[in-house]
Order: C-alpha cells, then sequence, then structure tokens
C-alpha cells in the first residue's frame, strides 16, 4: 500500500481522461492517471485477441476528434495517423446495392440509378446538413451556455450563442429547432423517395442510440455523426491508422511527455470526500492517492452511483443521475477473415468497399429492428455498419488477410429470456446466437463470409460495460437527445464539469458535448479546472 | 458464384455527345467538369476560339445543362407559379430569360424557357431541378421529363453563323431574336445564345449530335467555323454582360448561406418579376424586398488599368470596403477591362463615384498591390447590330 500526493488524479484512462491529463499535465499539475483495465484507451483501443490481426474493438472509426485538440497536443508527433475512407454501400435481397460514392458526380448518377428525383434532393440534404454543422461545430470545445445562470461567464456563453443563432436567418433557425427535435426518418421522408437511400442515410442516426428511427431526436444524433471532419471535409470519416487506440496511445505518449503518470491494472475502489471536498482516490487494490483535484472519466453513473457516497450528494442530484439514460443498444463483432469476402453485387475491386456497408433497405425494417429492442430481444435483422479497414491500413491483418470491424444494433442490455429481462441472461449461448443473426444478415453482402472467419469476437452491451466500464455499454456515456444535451448534460446546473463534490470534475463524454471521440469533453473540462485553480491560461487558446 | 453484379455508374467525367469530335480537336487537352461531362476548356488556343465568337462562327456543346420539358394543359399555369415572369407573354415558338426563386424569394436559378407549344414548354438552366419542378408540379396536369442525358446542345455562334446554317441547308433568315422553330423533324433551332453575337442554338436527340456536328462542319470552312471551349466564351458573356450562376450569384440551392442568395431585383432583373400575373414562388417575399429595398446590386464595371480584376474588392474612396469583383475579363474586342461586380447597397445605384478596385499583380513572384478607378457602366460592353438584324447579314 502507497500513499502518494498529487495535483490532480484523473480516474479512467480514456481518450477524454487522457486528454485532461494532457492539459493538467502540460499546465505543470503534478496528474496522475488510474485505470482499472491493463491497457489505456477505454473504447478507443487497439488489440490483439487473434495472433496476427489488431482490432478496434470498441470505437472504429474517427471524424470527430477535435482537430484543435489534434494540433494543441501534436498527437500526430506522437503517431496519430487518420486517413479518410471513401464512401459506403448498402446491399439488397436482391443482388443490388446503393452506393455512397465518393466521387461527386458518380454520387449523383448512383442516386439517379435509384431515384432520379433524388438527385437535387440530396443536394438540397446535405447543404442544410451541413448549415447545421456549421452551426453546432463552434460550440463543441465551449462550456455549454446556461440560460438559467447569471454568471458574467454564462452569460457570455448564451451571448454567443445568441450571436450564432442572429447569423442565421429565421428559415435557418427554423430548421434548426426542427433539426433538434424530430426523427431521422421524418427528416429522410421530407427530402427523398427511394426506400434504399433512406435506410442508407438513417444509420446516421440512430448509431449508439436507445431510439428507432422514427423517435424524435434522431435528426440530430444524425448531426452529431456528420459534424466532425478530416482535414476539414466535414462529414468525412477516417480510419486510426492502427486501430482506435492510435488515438489512445498518442495521448498518453503527450501524457507522459508533459511528466504525467499512469498507473494501470487496479481499478477505483472510491472518491475520497471530506466535508464535501474531493481529496484523493482509493483503488480496488488498496492504494491510496491524494489529490485536491480528481476528474472522473467515467460516466455519470458509474461515477456517482458506485464510487460515490450517495451522503455526499444532494439527493435530487443522485435522482437526477438515475433518471439520465445511458441505454444499451448495440453490440460489437471484430471479425478476423482468412482473406476479401466475395461481394458478388459490386463490381471487381469496387472502391466503395473501402467505406461503410449495411445491409438494412428500409426505414421499415430499421424501425422494426428498434421494435425488437424494445421488447428486450436483439433485432432480428440487425442493422450493422461493417467496415474491412485492413483494405487501407495494412497494420491491422497479415498479407493477404482482412479485419472486418461490424457495430451491430439493436442489441438490449438486458436480454429477454423466458419473459426475464436481464444483463445476466447474456451467456456463451446468447452471444453466439446474435452472432448467427448477424451473419445470418451479412450474407445479404457477402455469400460466403461464413468460410472467410477465422476468429471472431463477439461483445455484447454486457461485455462492453465490464471491460469498458461504460454502463449498458452505451457508446455516447448517456443518450444524445435534447433533454440531456447542452446545459443539460449530464445534470442541469452541472454542465461546466462540475459536480456538487468540491473539486471533483466530470471529464467523460457525459458531459457536453457527449460521445464520438471527440476528446471535446476531456478539453473543455481540463479548462474548467486550470481556471479554477488559477491557471486558466495555461490553456492553449486554439481550444479555449 | 453465379450471381452477376449490378449494374454500375461510372466514377469521374463521362464523354457528352459531341465527345467524338471534340476529342480530335483538342490539341490543348483542356477539360472541366461540367454536370459531370468533359467539356473543353480550351481546344487549341482560348484567344483565337474567343475572336472566332467575334469574327467567324463557332461551335460549342451546351449539352451538359440541364434540360426539363414540361408538358400538359395546365404547363403555363404550372410555369407561372415557379418563374418570376409572366410566360402567358411568351408566345408559342418564342423564347424567353425566366429567373425563379424560393419562398424566401432568393433566386435558385436562371435560364431559357422555350414555349414549343402552347402546352409544352422547355426549361433550359445551369442548375439541377427536376426534384424542385416535380413539386412545382404539384395539383397541376403536366408532366416533367429530365431530358438532361437525351437531348444534345450545340451553340453556334458568331457574325457568320446564319452563313453556315444557310449553307448546311437549314433556312433560318426569317427567325428573330428568341424565335424557336422546327426546322426538320427532331432538330430544333432557337435564335439564343450567351455571347451577345449573331447566334443560335440548336437542339437535337442525343444519337443525332454527331450528324449534325458533321453537317455544319462540311458547311463552315468558308464561314470560318472553329469549335471553341469555355474559357473563350467566358470572355464573350461577361462582354455580352450576362451573369453565370455560381459566379456572379450564389444559387440559394447551392448555398450554406442562405443570407448568399440574391433577389431578382438584387442582380437587376427586377423588370423580370410581375407582382400582377397572380401567385408565384417567393412572391411575398419579393414584395417586401421590393419595398424594403435591394441589399446589393450586380452591376457592369470598367476598370482602370489592364490587368483583370477577377475577385478584386472594391473599394469607396479607397477605404471602405464596398464589393468585389464576379467576373472580370480583359476584352478584347472593346479593349477595356470589364468585370461584373457585387456592391454592397446603395454603391452601385445612387452612389456610383469615388470607386476603386484593388488589384494584385504576380510580378515574377512579387505582388504588387494596385488601386485603379473603376466605373459602373449601364450598358453591355459588346452591342451590335448584327445581333439583332432578320434577316441577319452574311458576316
Amino acid at each position: 500500500m502507497t500513499v502518494q500526493t498529487y495535483d490532480a488524479i484523473i480516474v479512467g484512462a480514456g481518450h477524454n481522461g487522457l486528454t485532461t491529463g494532457c492539459y493538467l499535465a502540460k499546465a505543470g499539475l503534478k496528474t496522475l492517471i488510474v485505470e482499472k483495465n491493463d491497457w489505456i484507451g477505454g473504447a478507443a483501443v487497439s488489440r490483439s485477441l487473434h495472433e496476427g490481426w489488431t482490432y478496434s474493438n470498441c470505437s472504429y472509426v474517427c471524424s470527430l476528434l477535435r482537430r484543435e485538440i489534434v494540433r494543441d497536443l501534436e498527437l500526430p508527433r506522437f503517431g496519430l495517423q487518420v486517413i479518410p475512407y471513401e464512401g459506403g454501400a448498402t446491399f439488397t435481397r436482391d443482388n443490388d446495392y446503393f452506393a455512397y460514392m465518393s466521387d461527386h458526380n458518380a454520387l449523383e448518377r448512383e442516386i439517379a440509378r435509384h431515384s432520379p428525383r433524388d438527385v437535387d434532393a440530396y443536394a438540397r440534404f446535405s447543404q442544410t446538413v451541413m448549415r447545421q454543422c456549421r452551426f453546432i461545430r463552434p460550440f463543441l470545445l465551449r462550456n455549454a451556455p446556461d440560460p438559467t445562470s447569471l454568471h458574467p461567464r454564462d452569460l457570455g456563453e448564451l451571448a454567443f450563442l445568441v450571436k450564432q443563432a442572429h447569423g442565421l436567418g429565421a428559415k435557418e433557425l427554423g430548421e434548426t429547432i426542427r433539426f433538434w427535435t424530430m426523427s431521422i426518418g421524418d427528416f429522410l421522408d421530407e427530402h427523398f423517395e427511394s426506400d434504399l437511400i433512406k435506410a442508407h442515410l438513417a444509420g446516421s442516426g440512430i448509431i449508439g442510440t436507445g431510439l428507432g428511427v422514427y423517435s424524435p431526436g434522431t435528426a440530430y444524433v444524425l448531426l452529431h455523426h456528420y459534424m466532425g471532419d478530416v482535414d476539414g471535409a466535414i462529414g468525412a470519416w477516417g480510419f486510426a491508422r492502427g486501430g482506435m487506440g492510435a488515438i489512445s496511445r498518442a495521448l498518453g505518449l503527450a501524457f507522459e511527455e508533459a511528466g504525467g503518470t499512469i498507473r494501470t491494472g487496479s481499478g477505483l475502489d472510491s472518491f475520497r470526500v471530506r466535508d464535501g471536498k474531493v481529496i484523493g482516490v482509493a483503488l480496488e487494490n488498496g492504494d491510496t492517492f491524494d489529490a485536491p483535484i480528481v476528474a472522473s472519466n467515467m460516466d455519470v453513473k458509474r461515477t456517482f452511483l458506485h464510487h460515490v457516497d450517495p451522503a455526499d450528494v444532494p439527493e435530487d442530484f443522485t435522482k437526477a443521475v438515475k433518471r439520465f439514460k445511458i441505454r444499451g443498444s448495440s453490440a460489437k463483432l471484430n471479425i478476423a477473415l482468412d482473406r476479401m469476402p466475395e461481394f458478388p453485387a459490386a463490381p471487381e475491386g469496387a472502391p466503395f468497399l473501402r467505406g461503410d456497408l449495411h445491409c438494412s433497405t428500409s426505414l421499415a425494417e430499421l424501425e422494426r429492428g428498434y421494435d425488437d429492442w424494445k421488447d428486450g430481444r436483439w433485432s432480428a435483422e440487425p442493422y450493422f455498419d461493417m467496415l474491412i479497414p485492413s483494405q487501407i491500413d495494412p497494420t491491422m491483418a497479415p498479407p493477404g488477410k482482412h479485419m472486418m470491424t461490424v457495430f451491430v444494433q439493436y442489441a438490449p442490455y438486458d436480454l429477454k429470456v423466458d419473459g426475464v429481462r436481464s444483463g445476466r441472461n447474456w451467456n456463451d449461448t446468447t452471444r453466439a446466437a446474435l452472432a448467427n443473426c448477424v451473419y445470418d444478415k451479412m450474407e445479404q453482402a457477402m455469400p460466403d463470409i461464413r468460410q472467410r472467419i477465422v476468429h471472431a469476437e463477439v461483445r455484447t452491451p454486457l461485455d462492453i460495460e465490464s471491460e469498458v466500464g461504460l454502463t449498458e455499454g452505451n457508446i455516447f456515456q448517456g443518450e444524445l437527445t435534447f433533454d440531456q444535451l447542452l446545459f443539460n448534460r449530464p445534470v442541469p446546473g452541472y454542465s461546466d464539469y462540475s459536480t456538487p463534490i468540491e473539486g471533483l470534475f466530470m471529464v467523460g463524454s457525459s458531459s457536453h458535448p457527449g460521445g464520438g471521440v471527440m476528446a471535446a469533453p476531456g478539453a473543455n473540462a481540463a479548462r474548467e479546472i486550470l481556471r479554477r485553480a488559477g491557471k486558466g491560461r495555461a490553456m492553449p487558446k486554439v481550444a479555449a | 458464384m453465379t450471381q452477376r453484379p449490378a449494374s454500375t455508374v461510372p466514377i469521374g467525367l463521362i464523354p457528352g455527345p459531341f465527345h467524338d469530335r471534340l476529342d480530335a480537336l483538342s490539341h490543348a487537352r483542356g477539360w472541366m467538369d461540367w454536370a459531370g461531362y468533359m467539356s473543353p476548356t480550351v481546344l487549341d488556343t482560348a484567344e483565337f476560339e474567343y475572336f472566332a465568337i467575334r469574327n467567324q462562327a463557332t461551335l460549342f456543346d451546351i449539352s451538359p445543362m440541364h434540360k426539363y420539358r414540361v408538358t400538359g394543359p395546365e404547363a403555363p399555369a404550372m410555369i407561372n407559379r415557379v418563374v418570376t415572369r409572366d410566360v402567358r407573354r411568351i408566345g408559342e415558338g418564342r423564347v424567353g430569360y425566366a429567373l425563379w426563386c424560393d419562398e424566401e424569394g432568393m433566386l435558385i436559378d436562371d435560364g431559357t424557357l422555350f414555349r414549343i407549344s402552347d402546352t409544352e414548354f422547355r426549361l433550359c438552366c445551369q442548375e439541377r431541378m427536376f426534384g424542385w419542378l416535380l413539386d412545382a408540379a404539384d395539383g397541376f396536369d403536366v408532366a416533367v421529363t429530365d431530358e438532361s442525358d437525351t437531348v444534345a446542345g450545340l451553340s453556334l455562334q458568331g457574325p457568320t453563323s446564319f452563313s453556315v446554317l444557310k449553307d448546311a441547308g437549314l433556312d433560318v433568315a426569317d427567325m428573330k431574336p428568341f424565335d424557336l422553330r422546327e426546322v426538320e423533324p427532331d432538330l430544333w433551332i432557337s435564335r439564343t445564345g450567351f455571347t451577345g453575337d449573331l447566334g443560335y442554338e440548336l437542339w437535337m436527340p442525343w444519337e443525332a449530335a454527331l450528324a449534325l456536328w458533321d453537317r455544319l462542319w462540311a458547311a463552315g470552312g468558308h464561314w470560318g467555323l472553329r469549335a471553341i471551349g469555355y474559357d473563350a466564351l467566358h470572355i464573350a458573356r461577361i462582354e455580352a454582360g450576362f451573369m453565370a450562376a455560381g459566379m456572379d450569384f450564389q444559387p440559394v440551392h447551392a448555398a450554406l448561406r442562405l443570407h448568399r442568395g440574391r433577389t431578382p431585383f438584387e442582380l437587376g432583373f427586377g423588370r423580370m418579376v410581375d407582382f400582377d400575373k397572380g401567385h408565384f414562388n417567393g412572391r411575398r417575399a419579393l414584395l417586401s424586398h421590393r419595398d424594403y429595398g435591394a441589399r446589393t446590386h450586380l452591376v457592369k464595371l470598367d476598370i482602370g488599368g489592364f490587368k483583370p480584376a477577377q475577385d478584386a474588392l472594391i473599394y469607396h474612396r479607397k477605404r471602405r470596403e464596398v464589393g468585389h469583383v464576379t467576373s472580370g475579363v480583359w476584352s478584347p474586342t472593346a479593349k477595356r477591362n470589364i468585370a461584373l461586380a457585387e456592391l454592397k447597397a446603395p454603391f452601385g445605384d445612387s452612389k456610383t463615384s469615388d470607386l476603386w478596385a484593388e488589384i494584385y499583380v504576380n510580378e515574377e513572384g512579387r505582388w504588387n498591390r494596385r488601386m485603379v478607378p473603376v466605373t459602373v457602366e449601364s450598358k453591355p460592353f459588346f452591342i451590335n447590330d448584327r445581333a439583332r438584324a432578320t434577316p441577319p447579314g452574311a458576316f
């Protein structure tokens, strides 16, 4: 047992915890990051589970990671390379597909192949989405404006909001309000007539969310997936070379270069609180550390329902935390392939195969998938977002072999078996049955997929929770619905990364602006922590 | 595996209906993307191609324009709902310039409207309009067809263009400007163009394109007929004072910042807005714009000095920035430095004096900044009676 004193301790070495750590260490704070797993990264990890293959076994693609943070922390110097990927496709049951082509002219021709009318509909759809992205992007690296506060800083943020909103005309403002509240299904129905095109575009509105394509609020989820960029190409997605762990690895190296210390292999027992102030942490292995500043990279539920004595916080706060929606809705398959699977519908060497691939062909099918989830089952015909990054990234699989990442939705956390809903119903049998169901659907695009599989890791919501620590395996540390965004995220009155316990901060994606491997909550929280520690000037201006 | 791949679309640029001929004439190998088609920027020398427009006759492939046919008993009513002018005033066999706006009164695009018959129109424009027109057709007894990839268009422009047609066996002597006629089965000719000079546009089925090209080419020898690319046309259209979508105005459907949209008033086309014809898209907004006044003015400028002013900022009294050049070239015919520019109101309208253009000239790697005086012009830079003479002269 050791007792050591630090200026700041961060619990959880996810990408946000690491980001906060980097900024604090660079500001001169003696900073410790503790991590329960033997590796760092949280849900941004690359793991080798089968000899020769590397899996991005949680998050799998990168777009939202704020470029300001990448630049501040010089992540490319620590090996981070983000490479954009091309297009994508949705395969139908009758040996056809809709391909999202990266070439603009080809995309127009491809849309026209399915619906001539939808060609200019697509142009207008993407202009509308881009317009909303432009509006929201400046808010990502700022504290959320709190309209209920009269604090000069909140008034300043509110003034910024009003100024941004004023830059919009009446039409755009109306559009914004609709966008934040409507469903992705309704939004797509307004624009497009082709079911297949709608289904292809709808995925971004539901990924990671316990909502269906016709649930209000899902249009914003789409926006959340579109507001990133790769090298300024807004909406583009890319692969981190070497898998998503490359992001965490670069952050870890940057943190250590700045003088920070990482301790892996022991989880948190509890935050140590005295007289309403945090004084340090106690780990499960008995180690105890002291620090006047402690930040939790865990989600708000895990932080306050598992590691804080309820007596130390107001009961309204605890109630709000309990109400916060963090629902498990997705599973993940990571597959080692002995060679590239056959896509009989696609032309040989089609560039869109290097993008995101899907098999859900209508909004109705997607909504039925959601119905299954509500009832405690995984979708009989699951939606998936499937990529084969080894086509672009040679580091992921041995020569000639491939690695495939399959994000699967919907899969419930509390699976219903024999009328009983419980996370405990996930076991090897149900896990295998889920994988089988996904393979069946994958055969729609790749009839030989089962023969190609050398190894597969099947991760249920329960697996993600127990390994990564995300409550219910929710990838965003909390649903991205309007009732828990901006100043309501995670709890009204605590959107500024503070908590009812003095010195304890929230730096994970449960806080504004939410999940998606943005690192924005981590950077925003660092700015807030440094400001309160009288070191606000140590925060680089770019992200301030 | 017995399944065959589904049909696949080509990536990148594809050849248009005249491509085989253009490709053979393309010595400069300069191609650009026009609606996905390989369109020539220049075939041999832009300068000489330009002079062919003003001295001889030229062929320019306009097939990549978007073309929509609107047919049906209520076609005039439906088109009248879309465009700002009153199409009832465009007679059968006539062509009219038209603009159309969204509900905010912002220009979506401009184009030419061909009245093929009482109940049949063709709208020819730069932007994709199919979805918009289908929406606008709701409730009308009309059919809207996208002819963009089935109707080829060839622009024959220049002082000898009438003679080329005549020698090709196409007699259009009595066609007045903006007349439209089916001169032979499936071959329509309109006396229209984008050069301000004598000229015609010929419309035919996609597969009939090469035969027509060859027919004109065979007749064109003596008349100096030449194929041209976009660069030459660009000079001629600025001389003629015509605005181009995406350059001189931003089509509002393609604008991220909606306030960058422009009303017909702001582009100098207030006369093309008919408030007396009944409801049309954007009417309510345009009424308030008319009363409120234009935010900007698109104007023709004569620019001092000899350096083209593309993208130059315009200043009042050399200090206050009041606008920018949207299209600027040296006019080889007028021997003037000319431009179209967008100025913040009231500049360009009630305030036109003491305006300056800031021009940067690269002198062997070093940028030299010049402030040159500009004059607002009301007339096109190129005006020639031959453009309107009926019957046209031989040259």
